[in-house]
């Protein structure tokens, strides 16, 4: 369990940093078990309850619990999760007795792992059903969190199957609910960290026909959980004043477009509503005698094939539809409806007019969501479908129709399929990964961690995500390690690269190394690209001896193979050298000055500084060699250097050894 | 600069002050309605639909066509420009100064422009003085060179001389009722206007103009395409038999189409999708279905029709300075003002810099039902900027739907981030077309937090939720099979609220008397409800879950509404009597209303129903009033 701690404090702190936020006078308590020391009111009392410590009593929120949450101290023993229960419930009952109905929340963390010691009487069962009738009768909830990261081993199975089994107990016999969590991260997101008190957006008949209505109350099943709003912040006040609210107005004015120091009155403001061109002035009361007013009313319309409804077609957060709880009778009529529709692969579509006085009515599928537990009714689930106006008529291309380069052929479908079939988040023997039950939110995790933060360390800066909640935005390495084989196919058989015609794709493929078997790549350079050439009408291949700067400079801005460039600045120099060599009297020594200027900036555009510096120093030792010397001295003359670091990030010469480096030349053989 | 931090987290595709733009900005349609004004248009009576109806001439059913047309096109597509032109009329009307060619406008408007109410309001009054201004009078005569049909094809073309033919679709409607219209002109001088006139139409054709004929055929006799208009408009072979029917089909659609504003295929964002060891293709998302908002909403002044301007001003609440918009937020936390800059925020909500990242692969009995938050939105492959970017995807889509699974990927932009389902769409065509094209639809997938367990409220007592047995299961089932939408399909509803809206607008731009009536197509249908054979199942569904207590249970219902009201009437009394204890008249008078307590003044209000809410100041001012002091 040690090593879970660390997700344990958060997500304990977490709650309890909401509650700073959402609900400051919430009261919490600690209780630890398995550890060293033994201190609880009930050992002292009763007797027994050894090993179990209430590490904080019940308090109301505040920042010294995030801290003692944020480092439980770890314990040495195993630990007995019923005595834990016992400890809690009772300090929940010493606290608040019988009051608070409903409010009152035990949440148990554990691996489930150790085994429980067996009751002084009586078997665990008993035990178990009297703390469930205890809770029941003081209005409490018993939320369990059961992680189980890895296979079991041998001797551990059968204290793992009797703990489920206990543990499962309790929803059948009180208010409770029990949830396995095989990963950090669905760790963080088992426990809600906020508590949202449930309304109800609609109560009434869903009516059948008017023969048939059943009563059913409608709540929200998905609500998006916001970013926090946050007040604007002044600084106007004097740092004296202690009792600043520090909080800004924001005031609107409605002024004449004419004159801008008229105010126009709020009574004196009308609505205008665009029609062609003009704008249609419109009095909300004028509105309010002639628009759309249905009665407020849900009914159906009827049923239909769920094939007939496209997943894509849910417009909104989605509500829930249960049976009125205490009409026993619209309970087994929205059962026998639920189960009905899911043996016949059924929704129905509904009209739902929740408020008397809502301007539109709203059309919506409902499906069924048949129970498998049995303290939890049948229900509905009841998704809003667009109208006819909302979806829009966009035309794509079939792909069956697409030229056969953009198709996969058989080998690549084989690829895609084994990746799919690989790269699975549900397996079959693991816990379904990401499931959006337990995946919290990585940015409001991340907002009130750092709210937490700053509140200590106000100049701190946003910390990095955390690792457990990067399992949510980035794919799993462990997944991308044990699936290798299947990724590399898939890379393997298909080819995504830069469209070489967008000039953002300037830098790009250029890892490969150059210099080694140039032959060979001439070779592939050719072949592969002789199609290409010939759709492409002129391209430039080889430098030739009329043009050969712009040669030069057109190969070397070829995209469709990095292989040019090599290619380009190989035929330079060897273009330049054979200048050098035929020179008569330094006659060709401007012409291949022109090309090596040419070259410098070529290499230095595509970030090869190497090359050409490579060459600068093989041409001048060839010129000393050969008794050239003149072409040194007049490369000095017109300034050419090496490319230092500051031109071209990859050269290992600085600026000086660079503007020296032909000078020291010249002097050399002096 | 970010407003309000629930700002960002909003879509940029649903920002409603852009649509309008973007639609000016998308391409246009010009359309020039050219109207056959002969005196044969008026003559020529066609019996009307609704039999208890006058018949009416062709010119009036073209022209009511014009009008619905219009009507829907200024919703729909306000920034398209529209011009009527009739031809074969006494007087002209026309830059060209062209004989038999009139060109209908009013004021303010050029002749090609968009439609206003005004325009369409003196269009549907044409009549009153069509006769006196416009006049009709055959423009095609023996023994004259005129040619009107000529000149209308030329003032519509130089109509359409605006815009270029790049940015807008540029048509020509020609109604008539003639389809022979140099019938009476002989020999020689036919064959020539005749070619003078279809050298006309290819010109404009050549100009991008597209050339479309509404024909309307005689009681006895059909519109013989064949005559002249099929070498007009290119028609030959089989479409020239399906011509006159298809045209009558057109001219239906144009009266009935739907009021619903177009908008045209636009990318909303071009994402890296982030396959695998970074391994990345190019896609584009559309909002292909969002719910549709009524246009955009003017503030007026109602003194002046003027628009208004909405000034903000930030005032800081300590000192009542005037200030900047604040550079930084705070949040309450621990009883201190934990401050957050702009950039920190927009820092927090960064967490993904890939844009779309694949994470895996799931079954599709994954995704529940309630695993939505909002719209989806259509992705789309393209390679023009990573090229095998389509290739790679459709080898995704074929394989996660030959396997039914669907994609986890984190959605993450500077400002918002998700983690969304791909789900792969096969394309489904049928007769009208493509219906859905192949792609992936990207869900929003709720959070933990977002996730609310309503139906496990009410599961607190100890005795199991009763459930429906097989039985009752056979006779739901008998019930859902009675009560069958066949081929139910998501757009056969029109949003009543929305065409209402519309048709509001319309009767009081164009000050029309009565509302035309919008039919609500969302309303059960009563009439099927009450066949013999739904009633017997219903009965028996409800026999089988109600047993004989339906009715019962109704009441029960009532029973309960009447211990609540019951509850409150015993309160009222008891206030009637408490409140008979005082004597309020002397209190009042006396000014010591405010010496008793709240809730003596509750009786007061209670006993007289009165609404109980409020501060003590209220609630005395409220019995001051009652008692008319």
């Amino acid at each position: 369990m040690h090593h879970l701690l660390p997700e344990v404090e958060k997500i304990c702190s977490m709650i309890v940093q909401k509650k700073l936020v959402y609900s400051k006078y919430d009261e919490v308590g600690v209780v630890l078990f398995g550890t060293e020391e033994t201190e609880n009111e009930l050992t002292m009392e009763v007797g027994g309850y050894e090993h179990v410590v209430v590490l904080q009593n019940i308090k109301v929120v505040d920042g010294d619990l995030v801290e003692t949450l944020k480092k439980i101290p770890r314990g040495t023993l195993p630990g007995d999760f019923l005595d834990a229960i016992v400890v809690g419930m009772d300090m929940l009952i010493k606290k608040y007795s019988s009051t608070n109905k409903g409010k009152k929340r035990l949440c148990l963390i554990t691996n489930g792992l150790s085994p429980i010691k067996d009751p002084y009487e009586g078997s665990k069962e008993d035990q178990v059903n009297a703390i469930a009738q205890q809770m029941t009768s003081h209005g409490m909830k018993l939320e369990s969190v059961v992680v189980r990261e890895s296979v079991v081993l041998d001797e551990n199975v059968s204290v793992m199957e009797e703990n489920d089994r206990i543990l499962n107990l309790f929803p059948k016999r009180t208010c409770a609910k029990m949830v396995f969590v095989e990963s950090s991260t669905s760790l963080l997101g088992a426990l809600k960290t906020r508590s949202i008190s449930p309304v109800t957006i609609f109560r009434g008949d869903l009516e059948i026909s008017p023969k048939l209505k059943i009563k059913v109350w409608v709540y929200k099943k998905t609500s998006e959980e916001k970013f926090p709003t946050l007040k604007k912040y002044s600084d106007k006040a004097p740092s004296t004043d202690k009792f600043a609210s520090h909080e800004v107005k924001v005031d609107f004015e409605y002024k004449s477009v004419e004159d801008a120091n008229k105010v126009v009155p709020p009574e004196q403001r009308i609505k205008g509503y665009q029609y062609g061109p003009q704008v249609v002035p419109i009095s909300a009361d004028e509105w309010d005698a002639v628009k759309f007013k249905p009665e407020k009313s849900v009914k159906v319309l009827g049923f239909t094939d769920s094939s007939n409804i496209m997943r894509h077609h849910y417009m909104k957060d989605v509500n829930i539809f249960i049976a009125d709880p205490g009409d026993q009778n619209a309970i087994l009529a929205v059962s026998a409806l639920a189960r009905a529709m899911k043996e016949m692969h059924k929704v129905a579509i509904l009209r739902c007019v929740w408020r008397q006085g809502q301007g539109n009515v709203v059309v919506g599928a409902l499906t069924p969501n048949v129970s498998d537990n049995d303290h939890v009714p049948d229900s509905f689930y009841f998704n809003v479908l667009p109208f006819a106006e909302d979806v829009r008529e966009f035309q794509f291309p079939s792909f069956s129709n697409l030229p056969a380069s953009l198709l996969p052929d058989e080998e690549q479908q084989e690829a895609a399929d084994n990746f799919v079939k690989m790269l699975d988040l549900a397996p079959s023997d693991k816990e379904e990964m990401l499931q959006p039950d337990f995946t919290p939110n990585p940015v409001l995790e991340r907002f009130y961690n750092y709210l937490e933060l700053k509140s200590k360390h106000p100049d701190a800066a946003v910390p990095p995500l955390d690792k457990t909640l990067k399992r949510i935005t980035e794919p799993d390495p462990e997944l991308l390690a044990k699936k290798k084989s299947a990724i590399d196919s898939l890379l393997r058989h298909f080819e995504v690269k830069q469209n070489p015609k967008l000039k953002k794709s300037m830098k790009r493929m250029r890892e490969k190394p150059s210099g080694s078997d140039e032959e060979d790549n001439y070779r592939r350079i050719t072949s592969k690209n002789k199609v290409d050439l010939i759709e492409n009408g002129v391209k430039v291949e080889k430098i030739g001896d009329l043009t050969p700067v712009q040669d030069f400079e057109l190969m070397m801005s070829r995209r469709d193979n990095p292989e040019w460039i090599n290619r380009a600045i190989t035929e330079m120099k060897n273009k330049i050298h054979d200048l050098i060599e035929d020179s008569i009297e330094g006659d060709n020594y401007p012409k291949a000055l022109d090309l090596l200027v040419a070259l410098r900036k070529g290499c230095i555009l595509e970030q090869e500084p190497k090359q050409f510096n490579d060459f600068l120093h093989q041409l001048c030792k060839f010129c000393l060699e050969h008794d050239l010397r003149s072409f040194c001295d007049f490369l000095a003359s017109k300034g050419i250097t090496l490319i230092s670091k500051t031109e071209a990030v990859d050269s290992d010469v600085t600026e000086e050894e660079a503007r020296n480096y032909l000078v020291k030349r010249e002097a050399k053989p002096e | 600069m970010e407003l309000d931090p629930d700002d960002v987290f909003r879509d940029d595709e649903d920002d409603p002050e852009n649509e309008a733009l973007r639609q000016r900005a998308s391409s246009k349609e010009l359309v020039v309605y050219l109207v056959d004004a002969s005196p044969k248009m008026f003559s020529t009576n066609c019996p009307s639909e609704q039999e208890d109806q006058k018949d009416e001439s062709h010119f009036r059913i073209a022209i009511s066509c014009i009008l619905e047309s219009l009507k829907t096109q200024i919703i729909n597509r306000s920034y398209d420009e529209v011009a009527v032109c009739f031809f074969n009329t006494r007087e002209k009307k026309n830059l060209q100064d062209l004989n038999s060619v009139f060109v209908f406008n009013v004021a303010d408007r050029e002749f090609l422009d968009r439609p206003t109410a005004k325009f369409i309001k003196e269009l549907s009054r044409l009549e009153e003085f069509f006769v006196k201004e416009i006049g009709s009078q055959h423009g095609i005569v023996s023994g004259s060179r005129e040619n009107s049909l000529y000149n209308a094809l030329w003032v519509a073309q130089a109509l359409l001389r605006k815009g270029s033919a790049k940015t807008a679709d540029k048509r020509i409607l020609i109604f008539t009722d003639e389809d022979d219209p140099f019938g009476n002109i002989k020999g020689g001088a036919k064959a020539d206007m005749t070619r003078t006139t279809l050298q006309r139409v290819k010109d404009a054709q050549d100009l991008g103009i597209s050339i479309e004929l509404l024909p309307l055929s005689q009681l006895d006799r059909e519109f013989n395409v064949s005559l002249f208009y099929a070498d007009l408009i290119g028609l030959q072979g089989e479409d020239l038999a399906q011509f006159v029917p298809a045209a009558g089909e057109r001219m239906e659609d144009m009266k009935y189409q739907l009021r619903k504003r177009m908008f045209k295929k636009r990318i909303v964002r071009k994402l890296t999708f982030s396959v695998a060891n970074g391994v990345s293709i190019e896609v584009h998302t559309y909002a292909f279905i969002r719910p549709t908002v009524l246009g955009s909403i003017t503030w007026l002044d109602s003194v002046t029709n003027q628009p208004i301007k909405i000034e903000r001003s930030f005032i800081c609440a300590d000192t009542g300075a005037l200030m900047q918009e604040p550079p930084k937020h705070f949040q309450t936390y621990k009883n201190q003002n934990v401050k957050f800059s702009v950039e920190e925020l927009s820092e927090i909500k960064r967490v993904s810099t890939g844009q779309l990242r694949l994470l895996g692969f799931k079954p599709l009995s994954c995704l529940k039902d309630y695993h939505n938050l909002r719209p989806s939105t259509f992705i789309f492959p393209s390679d023009e900027e990573v090229i095998g970017s389509t290739r790679i995807f459709i080898a995704l889509h074929r394989s996660m739907i030959r396997l039914n699974r669907f994609a986890v990927a984190f959605y993450g932009t500077s400002s918002h981030s998700q983690l969304v389902a791909l789900v792969a769409q096969e394309e489904i065509i049928d007769s009208g077309g493509q219906v859905e094209p192949p792609g992936m639809h990207m869900i929003c997938l709720p959070y933990s937090d977002d996730i609310r367990h309503a139906e496990e409220l009410h599961s607190g007592t100890n005795a199991a939720i009763p459930r429906a047995n097989e039985d009752q299961i056979k006779k739901a089932a008998a019930l859902i099979k009675r009560i069958d939408l066949k081929d139910f399909s998501v757009y056969q509803f029109a949003n009543p609220g929305l065409q209402r809206h519309y048709a509001i607008l319309q009767a009081l731009a164009l000050e029309e008397d009565d509302l035309p009536e919008i039919k609500d197509e969302t309303v059960p249908d009563e009439e099927g409800l009450a066949r013999p054979g739904v009633v017997k199942a219903i009965e028996e569904f409800k026999l089988s879950v109600y047993g004989d207590k339906y009715d019962e249970s109704d009441n029960a219902g009532h029973k309960k509404v009447s211990e609540a009201s019951k509850k409150r009437k015993a309160l009222a009394d008891g206030a009637v009597q408490k409140s008979a204890q005082y004597n309020w008249d002397a209190l009042a008078d006396s000014g010591k209303l405010k010496d008793l307590t709240v809730v003596e003044l509750k009786f007061y209000l209670s006993a007289h129903d009165l609404p109980v809410s409020g501060k003590k100041e209220d609630l005395v001012k409220r019995i001051l009033t009652h008692m008319g002091k």
